[in-house]
C-alpha cells in the first residue's frame, strides 16, 4: 500500500518515477473502485439503516417473546413453531395464496386478452386515452379504491342495484361481509387495481415485436390463436415474468385493499400475512410472533418469485 | 428451490451471509427492549397549586370527540399561564400507539387511554394515590373510580391510575316515528317485551336493530346488554378485571349468545351488519333505517342535531320485572404518562374536570356524559325533550341502582381483536355455534393471561 502511494503519479516527474504497467493499471482500478465507492456510499448508507438493520432486527426480534416494551423472553424457534402449527394463522398463510389467483393469474390472463385487442389502436390520441383508463386504478391510491369498492360492494351497493335492475336481486348479498364472497371480493378489488398495470407492460411488450413475426406466421396460414400462441406469447416472456413478479408480490403482502374494505372479516376469511403482522405487533403486542410471521412471509414472496425470476430470463430451471 | 440457491452466485451469497453475520452479532447482543422496573420514583411530594409560571401541557386524545379540547380551551381561558398541545388520532390507532408514545422521550402528560393494565406492567402510568390524596377524590363516590384501579395484575383494586372526562353509560336508542308506526308507546320493560318489539318490527317491515360488526365488534354490544341481565354482574366485572378463577364460560354467556344467535336467524340485525362499520350504522340509524341501535350516551349530541326530537333512549331492560338495571359504563379514561413533564399541572386539570362548574357543564353538553366528581356537585341539566336530558337520567339511574359494569372488551390488550371480533363475526353468520364463542372467548383470555 505504502509502496502504491509512494509511486503515485506526481505531475512533472512522474515520467521517472513511473511504476510498472500492472502497478498502474491495478492502482488506477483502486482508486476507482474507490471513488466508485464514495458514490454509492450515501445510498448504501441508507439501506444499510433503513432495510438491512430493520431485516436483522425483525430475524432478531423473531427469537424473542417481546411485547415491544418491556424485558424480552429468549424463546428459540418457539414462535416459528407457532406460525407452522397454529390453524388459525396457517389459514391466513392460505389467504394470501387465494388472492394469488385474483391478483396475479386473472390480471395477467386478462391483461394478455385486452393488450392484444388494443395492440392495434396504441398508437395517436385514441391511444393515449385508451392507455390512460386502463392505466387509472394504478394511479388511484390502494385506500381510495379501498373505500369505492367498499361502496360499490354495499348490500345497497351500485352493483347490488345492478343486479336487480336485472332481476338478479336473489343473488345480491353484502359481497364484502358475507363468508362465502369476501375473499373473492377482495380479490377482485386487486384485480381491478393490477389489470391496468398488466395490460400497459404487455402493449409496450407487444410493440417491440417485429412485425415481420406476424407476417411470417400469417403466410404460414396462422389465424389470430395461432398467431397469439405461436408469435406474441412466446416474446412476452420477460413482460409476463415482471407481471407475475409485481402482482404476485403484491398478492401476498396485501395490506391496504383488505385493511379498508374488511378488516380481515369476516371471523379471518379475508386476513392476509400483512394484516396479521400488524395486529399482532400493534394490537396484540407480540412482537416476536410478528416478525416470525414477517420473516416466514418474506421466504414466501422469495419462494414463489425466485422460480418465475429465472423461467422468464429464459435460463434453463 | 435447493437447486436455485445452489445456483445464486458463490460471492453474492458470501456478501450476503456476512452482512447478516455481522448485523445479528451487532444486534443480537443484549436481548430487546428495557428494563423500566426501577424507573418509577416514589411520589411523595406534589403539588395542588398550578403557580403562574408559563406550563404546556401535552395531551394525546380521541379524534371526533370534542371534550378534551373543548375543556382543554376553557381549562387555558381560566387559567392563561397554562396553553394545550393537543394531538388527535382515532382510538384504535391510540390503542396501538400508547405504549411506544409514553415510553418515548416525547410522552405527552395527559392521554386517552385504552385498557390500563399492561401499561402499568411496564411502568408507564403515574400512579395518581397522591393525589387521591391531595385533592380529596375520596369524596367521589368510590364506584365511580373503580375502574380506574389496578393492583396486582388485576383492575378494580389496586392503586389510581385514571381518571375519567366524562362518565359514559350505555344503552339502547330508538326512532320515535318506527317506534309509533310499531305500536310501541313505551320503552320495555323485561327483555321478553324488548323481543316482542324486535318481532313486530320485523313483521311490520321495519329494520328491528341497526348495529355495525365490521372491524370492531358492535353486536359485542347487545351480547353483553343481554350477558348483564342472564346472571350475576359481579361474575362479567371480575372477568373484564382478570380476577383469578374468573371465567366467560358461564350459563349466563351462553344464554346472550344463543339470544344473539336466534336474533341474528330471525333477521333483527341487517344481513350486511359484517360489513357495517361504526360510522355507517349511525349513518344508517339517523336515515331513519332502523328501529334500535345499541350505543352509548356519548352519541347523544349528535343524535339532537341529528334527528331533533326523534330519537328516545332506554337502559336495557332487566329480564323479569321490576329488576335492577345494569349498562356497560365507563369513564373516558385519561391517564398521566409516568414520563409526563408537568404531572402536577396535569392532576390540577383533571381535578378541575371534575369539580369546576363551568367544566362539568361542558361535560354534559359536549361530551353527552354525566361528569362524574364529588356526589354533593350538582350534575347540569341538558336541555328538555333531548335525548341526551334522557341519556343523562338514565346514567344518574344507573348510579343509583349501582349497575355500572366495564365492558368486555377491554378485559385484556387483544380480546376484541384476536377474539370477540372474529368470532361474533362468525357467530351471526352461522359459522359459529353459542357454545364454541363462549370457549373461544375464554381460550383467547387464557392465553392472553398466560403471557
Amino acid at each position: 500500500m505504502t509502496s502504491a502511494l509512494g509511486s503515485a503519479p506526481t505531475g512533472r516527474d512522474d515520467s521517472r518515477a513511473r511504476p510498472t504497467p500492472t502497478r498502474a493499471h491495478r492502482f488506477r482500478w483502486a482508486r476507482a473502485a474507490g471513488t466508485g465507492w464514495l458514490y454509492v456510499l450515501p445510498a448504501l448508507v441508507m439501506y444499510a439503516v433503513f432495510v438491512l438493520r430493520p431485516l436483522v432486527l425483525t430475524l432478531q426480534y423473531s427469537l424473542y417473546d417481546w411485547n415491544g416494551i418491556g424485558v424480552a423472553r429468549w424463546v428459540g424457534l418457539d414462535n416459528y413453531l407457532t406460525v407452522f402449527t397454529d390453524s388459525d394463522l396457517l389459514k391466513i398463510i392460505g389467504n394470501a395464496i387465494v388472492l394469488i389467483v385474483f391478483f396475479s393469474f386473472i390480471p395477467v390472463a386478462l391483461g394478455l386478452l385486452v393488450a392484444s385487442m388494443v395492440r392495434r389502436i396504441t398508437t395517436g390520441a385514441f391511444g393515449t386515452v385508451v392507455r390512460t383508463i386502463l392505466f387509472l386504478p394504478q394511479v388511484i391510491p390502494l385506500v381510495a379504491a379501498g373505500i369505492a369498492w367498499s361502496w360499490l360492494l354495499s348490500s345497497n351497493g351500485l352493483v347490488n342495484q345492478a343486479l336487480r335492475a336485472v332481476g338478479l336481486g336473489g343473488v345480491a348479498r353484502a359481497w364484502l361481509g358475507d363468508f362465502d364472497t369476501a375473499l373473492p371480493a377482495v380479490g377482485v378489488i386487486g384485480a381491478w387495481v393490477l389489470l391496468g398495470l398488466c395490460t400497459i407492460l404487455l402493449v409496450t411488450g407487444m410493440s417491440k415485436i417485429d412485425p415481420a413475426l406476424y407476417e411470417a406466421a400469417r403466410l404460414d396460414g396462422a389465424g389470430p390463436v395461432r398467431e397469439f400462441l405461436a408469435v406474441t406469447l412466446p416474446s412476452l416472456r420477460q413482460e409476463i415474468g415482471v407481471c407475475l413478479t409485481v402482482t404476485i408480490i403484491a398478492a401476498l403482502a396485501s395490506f391496504d385493499i383488505v385493511y379498508i374494505s374488511t378488516s380481515g372479516g369476516p371471523g379471518l376469511q379475508t386476513t392476509v400475512p400483512g394484516l396479521e403482522i400488524y395486529r399482532l405487533a400493534f394490537s396484540q403486542r407480540q412482537v416476536g410472533l410478528a416478525s416470525a410471521l414477517a420473516v416466514v412471509l418474506m421466504l414466501l414472496v422469495l419462494a414463489c418469485v425466485l422460480p418465475i425470476q429465472r423461467l422468464s430470463r429464459g435460463e434453463k430451471p | 428451490m435447493a437447486d436455485m440457491l445452489t445456483k445464486f452466485p458463490r460471492r453474492r451469497t458470501v456478501l450476503l451471509a456476512s452482512l447478516l453475520a455481522v448485523g445479528m452479532t451487532a444486534t443480537a447482543c443484549s436481548a430487546p427492549g428495557e428494563d423500566r422496573s426501577s424507573t418509577q420514583k416514589s411520589d411523595a411530594a406534589v403539588k395542588t397549586e398550578l403557580g403562574t409560571d408559563p406550563i404546556t401541557l401535552e395531551m394525546y386524545a380521541e379524534t371526533g370527540f370534542p371534550l378534551a379540547k373543548a375543556l382543554a380551551d376553557e381549562f387555558s381561558k381560566q387559567h392563561s399561564n397554562v396553553t394545550f398541545n393537543i394531538r388527535e388520532d382515532q382510538f384504535t390507532v391510540i390503542v396501538e400507539n400508547a405504549p411506544r408514545v409514553m415510553a418515548s422521550d416525547n410522552s405527552p402528560d395527559i392521554i386517552r387511554l385504552p385498557t390500563m393494565v399492561d401499561l402499568v406492567k411496564d411502568d408507564l402510568l403515574k400512579n395518581l394515590d397522591p393525589y387521591f390524596t391531595a385533592y380529596g377524590w375520596d369524596k367521589f363516590p368510590a364506584s365511580q373510580l373503580m375502574q380506574l384501579r389496578v393492583g396486582e395484575n388485576t383492575r378494580g383494586t389496586g392503586s389510581l391510575y385514571g381518571m375519567g372526562l366524562g362518565y359514559s353509560v350505555t344503552g339502547v336508542f330508538y326512532n320515535k316515528k318506527l317506534a309509533s308506526q310499531i305500536g310501541m308507546t313505551q320503552p320495555p320493560a323485561t327483555v321478553a317485551e324488548f323481543e316482542e318489539l324486535l318481532a313486530k318490527a320485523k313483521a311490520g317491515g321495519v329494520q328491528p336493530i341497526m348495529q355495525f360488526n365490521k372491524n370492531t365488534a358492535g353486536i359485542n354490544f347487545p351480547h353483553q346488554a343481554l350477558q348483564n341481565q342472564f346472571g350475576d354482574p359481579t361474575q362479567v366485572a371480575d372477568w373484564i378485571f382478570q380476577k383469578p378463577g374468573a371465567t366467560f364460560d358461564t350459563p349466563a354467556a351462553l344464554k346472550a349468545t344463543q339470544t344473539i344467535q336466534k336474533w341474528a336467524q330471525a333477521g333483527y340485525f341487517t344481513k350486511d351488519a359484517n360489513a357495517l362499520d361504526y360510522a355507517g350504522m349511525v349513518g344508517e340509524f339517523q336515515k331513519g333505517n332502523g328501529l334500535f341501535m345499541f350505543n352509548g350516551d356519548w352519541e347523544s349530541a349528535n343524535l339532537d342535531k341529528s334527528m331533533p326530537g326523534n330519537v328516545g333512549f332506554f337502559l336495557f331492560p332487566t329480564e323479569s320485572p321490576g329488576g335492577k338495571h345494569v349498562a356497560m359504563s365507563a369513564p373516558n379514561t385519561f391517564g398521566v404518562s409516568a414520563k409526563a413533564k408537568n404531572p402536577d399541572a396535569a392532576a390540577y386539570f383533571l381535578n378541575w374536570v371534575h369539580t369546576n362548574a363551568k367544566a362539568r357543564e361542558i361535560s354534559v353538553t359536549v361530551g353527552g356524559s354525566s361528569p362524574g366528581g364529588p356526589s354533593d356537585l350538582p350534575v347540569p341539566s341538558a336541555a328538555p325533550n333531548t335525548v341526551l336530558a334522557e341519556t343523562l337520567k338514565a346514567s344518574q339511574q344507573l348510579g343509583a341502582e349501582n349497575g355500572a359494569v366495564d365492558f368486555t372488551a377491554n378485559a385484556t390488550g387483544g380480546i376484541f381483536a384476536a377474539a370477540i371480533t372474529p368470532e361474533m363475526q362468525k357467530l351471526i353468520a352461522g359459522q359459529q355455534t353459542p357454545e364454541g364463542y363462549v370457549k373461544a372467548v375464554q381460550a383467547e383470555y387464557q392465553k392472553e393471561l398466560s403471557r
